[in-house]
């Protein structure tokens, strides 16, 4: 399959992945050391280790085709091209942020770029990813939409009730869960039934592929077949990548229940070392492109924490439209 | 579209036509499905044989199963459906079958439909109208029979809408279509049959929030909603005939509360009533009450309050359905109480 996908994607195309994976991994680890700062608060869910996931996926789909994010949003609403000027801004609650500040870490959101909802309610994101796709469908558009979730959201009704519905009406959508084996504190052999999330597929008459989740080559070859079909008439998919969060669920949590040695485990098999050695990458060029991008994170803070807050005036006017 | 409009038997600038509420909801769904191709309908079985309640006779025959759209059922994941493609460009009504119904589709009700807009920073509009059907006296028992209507109405990013007769379902219903911003919008099955004048058209589209005086009267104010609204009007005739001319007060809107309005009327009779299938904790008559307390408004006499029950359920029994859901009668017998 890679050598296939290494084809599609130009040597250019994967380099900019590299860098956007390494973005995505460095502006998450500068998110602690700006908590500490006080220029964070509240809580944050980070996405270390994921980044193959929302790189590979996002890279499939084009500007026209809408894309739902969860709370755990950071890594694909870079992806998506969010500056992290914007993304850093929100989190700051300054006024360049993506949503002016207001909505704060869980709710990267970018009309611009149709991404169009950051969804802190477990499952919320599917139905209105079903519904966007749905609605681009009857506006005659060949538009798609994909929607992320993560393994402990495919637990909740609203995951059943949007597969239901997007298989029934054929709807151009693509759901990716991000299984990083725990829904936030519980492995999810505890609460499921099943090690292949993707096998719940065969309950809604659609494909259910598995993917590894550390080869960001390897997802963006699924979810751009996925693309396809969806873009062809032929209905959703549902897409399991295998993956694993680096920190804990949320801030505060230290992920002590993981076993001895499973963090390291996964490791070996970071996905930005992986595309790095696939593309060749000397430890001078890492180096190299590693300084780069965390200068550009560095710079990124700064520019994001001048911007003034908004205003409880301003503010006032995102309830009602009229 | 206004042409189209006037070329019907009840268009604009003619006379007001007798429908049943039933057909004034129908009518303002055909007028809004037909005036904009990103207006759709969909929920459980509104397409087929007119709706359960017949309220969609021949529109999906009229705008075809694509845009009046049968749904499973699966109400909390039938309004996020709606709320993705109201900001994609549509504008989605949703018909929810039972207003008990409602908190299946909590989430979507409570935390995405009124926070969306919100949380983003005002990107986009969210213009969904929830339908919601509910209501006591059909003997359907404990789990079909709430309104629902003061439910959602602490939730700043909604807007809460009812009808109370044949014409305000018609001009309710068409405003909350148009609103860019997430109503829900409640009409009483009991009320379905009730048949009164409706212009139709678009110069009958009502304002966003206002309340309307449904009768004017100098003595008291009655304010009322839905099947209480129905029955406030009879017991206004009533007293009219052993001389207590009683003003009533169709809420419409609760949220936003038409507070203005109750006031002008409450200023001119000093004493009120509401009027409410519901328990009196918590809902809009409360709210007003207490919104007046607050002014330091000077009554004449104390408000007063027709409501079911505090610490009881509506029964499926039918003549204790008919004990607990207050008539025209206990209307009236409030209002003398408030002239004493």
């Amino acid at each position: 399959m890679t050598t296939v996908v290494e084809a599609k994607s130009g040597a250019d195309q994967r380099t900019g992945w590299y860098r956007r994976m390494l973005e995505i991994r460095l502006f998450e680890d500068k998110v602690q050391e700006l908590f500490m700062q006080g220029k964070i608060q509240g809580t944050t869910h980070l996405c270390q280790g994921h980044e193959a996931v929302s790189v590979g996926a996002v890279s499939a789909i084009e500007a026209r085709d809408y894309l739902t994010i969860t709370y755990r949003g950071h890594g694909h609403a870079l992806a998506r091209g969010m500056s992290m000027v914007a993304a850093y801004g929100e989190l700051m609650g300054r006024t360049s942020g993506c949503c002016n500040g207001v909505g704060g870490s869980m709710h990267l959101t970018d009309f611009s770029k149709n991404l169009i909802g950051a969804f802190a309610i477990i499952g919320a994101g599917l139905p209105v990813a079903v519904g966007a796709g749905l609605s681009a469908k009857m506006r005659g558009t060949d538009s798609v939409a994909l929607s992320f979730s993560g393994d402990g959201g495919s637990n909740i009704g609203t995951f059943h009730e949007a597969l239901n519905m997007a298989a029934v009406w054929k709807v151009p959508v693509v759901f990716v869960i991000e299984n990083n084996l725990y829904g936030e504190y519980s492995p999810i052999r505890e609460t499921t039934p099943l090690d292949d999330l993707a096998e719940r597929a065969k309950g809604y008459a659609m494909p259910g592929v598995i993917v590894d989740g550390q080869d960001v080559d390897a997802v963006h070859a699924v979810v751009a077949e996925a693309v396809a079909r969806a873009r062809a008439g032929e209905g959703p998919t549902l897409i399991e990548a295998k993956t694993y969060r680096y920190r804990g669920h949320s801030r505060t949590d230290p992920a002590k229940y993981r076993a001895e040695g499973e963090l390291e485990r996964w490791k070996l098999r970071d996905p930005i070392v992986i595309l790095g050695d696939r593309l060749g990458l000397s430890d001078d060029e890492r180096k190299s492109l590693q300084d780069e991008v965390q200068a550009a994170v560095d710079a990124a803070a700064v520019e994001a924490e001048q911007a003034p807050l908004p205003t409880l005036e301003e503010i006032e006017n995102y309830v009602y439209a009229a | 579209m206004s042409t189209q409009l006037e070329s019907k038997p009840a268009g604009v600038g003619s006379d007001a036509a007798e429908l049943t509420y039933r057909e004034a909801i129908n009518a303002a769904l055909e007028d809004e499905l037909e005036s904009d191709p990103a207006v759709i309908l969909m929920g459980e079985d509104v397409a087929t044989a007119g709706g359960v309640f017949k309220t969609n006779e021949g529109l999906s025959d009229r705008f075809g199963r694509e845009r009046v759209r049968n749904t499973p059922i699966c109400e909390n994941g039938f309004v996020g459906v709606a709320l993705g493609m109201a900001v994609t460009g549509m504008r989605p009504v949703v018909e929810i079958m039972f207003s008990d119904f409602l908190p299946t589709a909590g989430d979507a009700i409570v935390n995405e439909l009124p926070k969306y807009r919100f949380m983003c920073g005002g990107q986009c509009e969210v213009p969904v109208t929830v339908r919601s059907i509910g209501g006591a006296t059909g003997r359907f028992g404990t789990q079909h029979s709430a309104t629902g209507e003061s439910w959602y109405m602490a939730l700043p990013g909604l807007k809460v809408a009812t009808a109370g007769t044949p014409d305000s379902a018609y001009s309710v219903l068409r405003a909350a279509i148009r609103s860019n911003d997430p109503v829900v919008f409640f009409e009483h099955r009991g009320l379905y049959g009730r048949k009164g004048p409706v212009r139709r058209g678009d110069d009958n589209i009502a304002a966003v929030g206002d309340a309307a005086v449904l009768r004017e009267g100098s003595d008291v104010t009655i304010v009322a909603t839905l099947l209480m609204l129905d029955r406030a009007l009879i017991a206004a005739e009533q007293l009219a005939e052993s001389g207590v001319d009683a003003e009533v007060v169709e809420l419409r809107w609760l949220r936003p509360l038409d507070t203005d309005s109750v006031r002008r009327s409450v200023e001119k009779t000093g004493r009120l009533v509401v009027a409410e299938e519901q328990v009196h904790a918590a809902g809009w008559g409360a709210t007003l009450i207490s919104q007046f307390a607050m002014e330091g408004f000077e009554w004449k006499s104390r408000p007063r309050a027709v409501s079911l029950p505090d610490n009881l359920l509506i029964p499926y029994t039918p003549e204790l359905e008919d004990t607990v859901v207050p008539s025209a009668e206990r209307i009236a017998d409030e209002v003398r109480a408030a002239l004493k």
